[in-house]
């Protein structure tokens, strides 16, 4: 039947998309408080992919439980890196927080294609082929796995945000960095916080992502861009903007490429982009700036 | 004012001393191939052709302040012109430079006004030139006209014929430095020009550029077409360098970051730092991957980026401004002159 196919692939698309938005997420995340767009994105991603491979292939732990001591990883790796390399950076020009991040990603994506080389690496978990049959609809049960993990890490970094002392002390940074300053919360303090829980997004996302797509060290800017392209469609530093921006360019992808051509896929998602930039570069949960 | 005014006004005002050592360069460098080897002769036309590229993308982001991350596009345009009209038609690289720069130009300019018309700057436009190049990139990957995905190749021709860039090492080398030459000429020019001045108030400050009358708009047009048109040339000059063209290589991002390295560590927005740049990094790049390949006994890809990348994060850590400020001072000569 014709419409199952549209059905297969949306649902493809949405599961998919809530992987894609949790990495967006950290992103979103890190931009909104510390207002520094963070262009190792992808990067991270892969490393993050990497570690979860190598967690599985040496010591059999799965994907789905090696994301969380990834994660940790990745906060405290986020948190450090806010301390030393990038909060000093916090006022400088855009431009050389920009190059001091894109020097970061090349050496990261390069010392992985050092270490691994530039084939892809898949995870082959064991039931990385079952499915569920629902009616005419067909679904990879790791892609639901994967979209209810991706789910779960963005419902608890909500949670954090809305209900929290300090999640709502770095709201408070976001919306008014003097006034911040100025009731006494510790601001370098909060904002490597808030790096280390957005490295931990992508963290938990990269290591989802190894079992949805094979790992290559070139994959990274792509990663990055995409991360960027899911953002700004949403709305830069809006959180619900990055999960809505991941459905909307996971949805699109996969129609393009089931609809069009497997290579239209990335086609899609900057059509997307330049048309978001024409009619409403704030990004469509976004606040004009 | 005439370009040709501004440039005796150039050679005026800058001190002896430096355009004596400014001489003494030219000579060494056009007298240099007869001490080279084929392969010093290829490091140096990358010398050359990363300077040139530089000082194309220093127009933009140097002098107008709009960051480019997609400047491979104009390369690759510039390259499978320059390839096409040669192998499908038989037109000499000499007159296919005129196309490419207008396509390229074509391409700059509908990137520039769907940014800057929307207001869209900073991270945002460098973003929408990434897309760009991608777009191209995929575009590319799959016209079969072109090759696709298997690349296009220039045939290699047994008898040199310099205007056709068809010849050896000794001959791009000299393409090569006429280019960067060039290239310097143009952007100095340029910069004493009115639109000069126009480009740098945007930079400073957008606001106050427009509150004196500058058309902010068209300055910064006009920064985004100059820049892709002479970006196209080196892209031409390339390709028949190469004798090949991918897709995958030739729009890559690494490209587009790889040709903004030299004139952020010689210099944004000066007119040596592009060159300088040039001439720090990319031997430094080459002796690496040389002697790891000697040490290793094999080549590690990589290597010569992940040298870059920490170069990269160096410079903009402790000289943001890069060297050529630094060594303008050791070399005494005034600030706010080249």
């Amino acid at each position: 039947m014709f419409w199952s196919l549209y059905a297969n692939v949306l649902v493809q698309g949405v599961l998919t998309g809530l992987v894609y938005g949790l990495m967006a997420l950290g992103l979103s995340v890190i931009f909104g408080v510390v207002r520094v767009v963070n262009f190792a994105h992808g990067e991270f991603a892969v490393v993050a992919m990497y570690a979860a491979f190598v967690l599985f292939r040496s010591f059999g732990i799965d994907p789905f439980l090696s994301m969380l001591p990834i994660a940790l990883a990745f906060f405290v790796i986020g948190y450090g890196l806010q301390r030393t390399l990038i909060n000093p950076f916090v006022s400088r020009p855009e431009h050389e927080q920009f190059i001091l991040l894109v020097g970061l990603a090349i050496i990261m994506v390069n010392g992985t294609l050092m270490i691994f080389g530039p084939d892809a690496r898949s995870a082959n978990l064991s039931y990385s082929f079952d499915s569920w049959e629902i009616g005419a609809i067909i679904v990879d049960k790791v892609r639901v796995y994967a979209a209810i993990a991706a789910l779960a890490v963005a419902s608890l970094l909500f949670a954090f945000f809305r209900f929290t002392d300090t999640g709502v002390a770095i709201r408070a940074c976001a919306d008014n960095l003097v006034g911040a300053a100025v009731v006494g919360l510790d601001v370098k303090k909060l904002y490597a916080l808030t790096f280390g829980l957005g490295l931990a997004c992508v963290g938990a996302a990269g290591a989802l992502m190894v079992t949805l797509t094979d790992a290559t060290p070139m994959i990274a800017p792509a990663f990055t861009l995409l991360a960027f392209t899911i953002v700004i469609i949403g709305g830069m530093g809006s959180m619900t903007g990055a999960i809505v921006g991941g459905l909307l360019i996971g949805i699109a992808e996969a129609m393009a490429s089931v609809l069009i051509a497997p290579s239209m896929k990335t086609m899609a998602s900057f059509g997307l982009l330049v048309l978001v930039l024409a009619l409403r570069p704030q990004g469509l949960l976004g606040r004009r700036a | 004012m005439n370009p040709f005014a501004s440039l005796a006004r150039l050679a005026d005002e800058a001190p002896r001393r430096a355009l004596v050592l400014l001489g003494v360069l030219v000579a060494v460098l056009l007298s240099a191939p007869v001490l080279l080897d084929r392969y010093l002769l290829s490091v140096f036309f990358l010398i050359f052709w990363f300077a040139t590229v530089g000082q194309a993308w220093n127009i933009m982001m140097g002098f107008c302040g709009q960051l480019s991350l997609g400047h491979a596009l104009y390369v690759g345009l510039g390259g499978y012109i320059g390839a096409l009209l040669w192998v499908k038609f038989g037109i000499s690289p000499a007159i296919a430079i005129v196309p490419a720069m207008l396509v390229a130009m074509a391409f700059g300019a509908v990137i520039g006004w769907l940014g800057f018309r929307f207001g869209i700057e900073g991270v945002y436009f460098a973003l929408l030139t990434i897309a760009f190049a991608e777009v191209a990139r995929i575009g590319f990957d799959n016209w079969s006209f072109v090759g696709g995905a298997a690349g296009f190749f220039i045939p290699v021709s047994a008898t040199a014929s310099p205007v056709n860039l068809r010849g050896g090492p000794m001959l791009f080398y000299y393409v090569g430095l006429a280019m960067m030459i060039l290239a310097f000429f143009v952007c100095a020019a340029l910069r004493r020009s009115k639109l000069g001045h126009a480009w740098l108030a945007v930079r400073e400050d957008a606001e106050a550029a427009r509150a004196l009358g500058i058309d902010v708009f068209r300055a910064k047009m006009a920064a985004v077409v100059l820049s892709a048109a002479m970006t196209a040339v080196a892209g031409v000059v390339y390709a028949f360098y190469q004798n090949n063209l991918f897709p995958s290589q030739t729009f890559d991002i690494a490209r587009s970051i790889e040709m903004i390295l030299a004139p952020i560590i010689g210099g944004l927005g000066t007119l040596f730092g592009p060159i300088l740049g040039a001439f720090i990094l990319t031997p430094l790049g080459q002796t690496l991957i040389a002697l790891v390949e000697k040490i290793a006994g094999r080549a590690i890809p990589g290597v010569n980026l992940v040298f870059y990348g920490a170069a990269l994060m160096v410079i903009i850590w402790y000289a943001p401004n890069g060297v050529w400020p630094w060594l303008k001072k050791k070399l005494g000569i005034p600030e706010g002159r080249e």
